[in-house]
């Protein structure tokens, strides 16, 4: 990184402030595209994804004292996400999340039904990278953003816990209901097409 | 294990979430039952689906070059002479403090995980039919139950006079090792006294800390990591440990 070695080589490591923007540098750039991803999913809008990681890297940086250590990914994602949820509120959509939530949580309860038939279909047709994504836009935002958090940015599910502020059995039936749907929604591309 | 069990667990399964001994449940399960085989195969092939599918986005170029610009430059004004100072300290500096930070990082990675890997052994535990392998308020039943099923002799007092009632031993898992849980209850408190070999780092002394709301107070002995975890308050779960120690080494 060009920054990097400037700094270090003028030498300025050992003044407070420098030596917090030099660490901040290190450890919080390198994950800009996982933060950007999370912010596409989240928003589903390019413009608005930018202008939520260069807001969520300013508040962490003036933040940066509270990091404790670990994992630096799951803290960024966790300010990113507080980030999004105040655009959801600007864009006065709060309400609907929520009902959206609760809605979609009881249809994902009985898929595969309650008939205790076995599915039949086990192998999907593969789907080029636009055709997934606009499925997973079309995901709940409490079940998009596990199932982002965990296929695209790769987290542990503690580490999902952690962004999402929600214990770790929360995560699990979140993400089973998220791959549940997602599942669905897959094969009724496959019939509708 | 039941189908609404194996539905959510065999995420955790695909996930390499699972412990070993869970892993072998889901799989013990699923090998009994098509339909929940059916399923562990539609997501492992949703899985299949997307892998080598271009799922993530690159951030562009002008917004990297935007937010390196706001995240405030080392100031220029600087002499020469404190450049130069600067220069060889600064060295030294990030080479200790990347060694620091990646040492802090391994370590809290594993730690936090084994941290997590108790809780969740806790509850689990608190789950019907699951507290106790070995029922009895009796030490020298409880004890040698352990013998064979697993490498360590667990030290297992009975406190019962001391306001602790033993209820008895079950094998667990945590970091991918068996365990030796040790049950005991305080009024409607359960208390799970978890000891292994290597879990977690050296404890120079005896370690409180809440983690998803329960109290996990860990200390070394003899080679041993114990680990007790419980909804009990801090100072009842000190209590415990200063009163196990006593009879510990009493008996």
């Amino acid at each position: 990184m060009t920054a990097h070695g400037s700094v270090v080589a003028e030498g300025r490591m050992v003044l407070g402030e420098d030596s917090k923007a030099q660490r901040f540098r290190a450890a919080a750039l390198p994950h800009l595209d996982d933060v950007y991803t999370l912010a596409r999913y989240l928003l589903r809008n390019t413009a608005d994804a930018e202008d939520a990681a260069q807001e969520c890297y300013l508040r962490a940086f003036r933040h940066f004292e509270t990091f404790r250590g670990g994992s630096i990914k799951p803290w960024l994602l966790a300010i990113l996400r507080n980030v999004c949820r105040a655009e959801y509120a600007r864009r006065g959509a709060l309400a609907v999340v929520t009902d959206d939530l609760d809605s979609a949580e009881q249809r994902a309860e009985g898929l595969w039904g309650e008939g205790g038939e076995t599915p039949e279909q086990s192998t999907l047709r593969r789907l080029d990278a636009d055709a997934v994504q606009r499925l997973i836009a079309r995901l709940p935002d409490a079940f998009r953003e596990t199932l982002v958090l965990r296929e695209i940015n790769e987290l542990s599910y503690r580490e999902i816990a952690e962004v999402i502020g929600a214990p770790v059995g929360t995560v699990m039936s979140r993400l089973a209901r998220a791959r549940a749907l997602l599942r669905d929604l897959w094969l009724a591309e496959e019939k509708d097409s | 294990m039941t189908c609404e069990e194996t539905e959510i667990l065999l995420h955790a399964l695909i996930d390499n979430e699972l412990d070993a001994g869970h892993a072998r449940e889901v799989e013990a399960h699923v090998a009994t039952c098509a339909r929940c085989a059916a399923k562990l195969a539609a997501y492992r092939d949703m899985r299949d689906a997307t892998r080598g599918v271009t799922l993530r986005h690159v951030a562009p170029a002008k917004l990297r070059a935007t937010i390196e610009r706001e995240i405030p430059s080392p100031t220029r004004a600087t002499s020469r002479r404190a450049l130069l100072k600067g220069f060889a300290l600064g060295g030294v500096v990030s080479a200790a403090a990347a060694a620091s930070v990646a040492f802090v990082v391994v370590k809290q990675d594993r730690d936090s995980r084994i941290l997590g890997e108790t809780i969740s052994a806790h509850l689990r535990s608190l789950q019907a039919d699951h507290l106790t392998d070995v029922l009895s308020s009796d030490q020298h039943t409880v004890k040698p139950w352990f013998n064979g099923r697993i490498d360590l002799a667990p030290p297992v007092v009975d406190l019962t006079a001391q306001g602790f009632t033993l209820v008895g031993g079950r094998l667990d898992y945590i970091d991918g090792k068996p365990v030796a849980a040790i049950v005991y209850r305080r009024r409607v408190h359960v208390i799970n006294l978890f000891v292994g070999q290597g879990l977690g780092p050296p404890l120079p002394a005896p370690r409180l800390e809440m983690v998803q709301g329960f109290n996990i107070l860990r200390w070394n002995d003899q080679g041993l990591t114990l680990m007790a975890v419980s909804d009990l308050n801090r100072d009842e779960l000190e209590e415990f440990k200063a009163k196990f120690d006593a009879a510990a080494r009493g008996g």
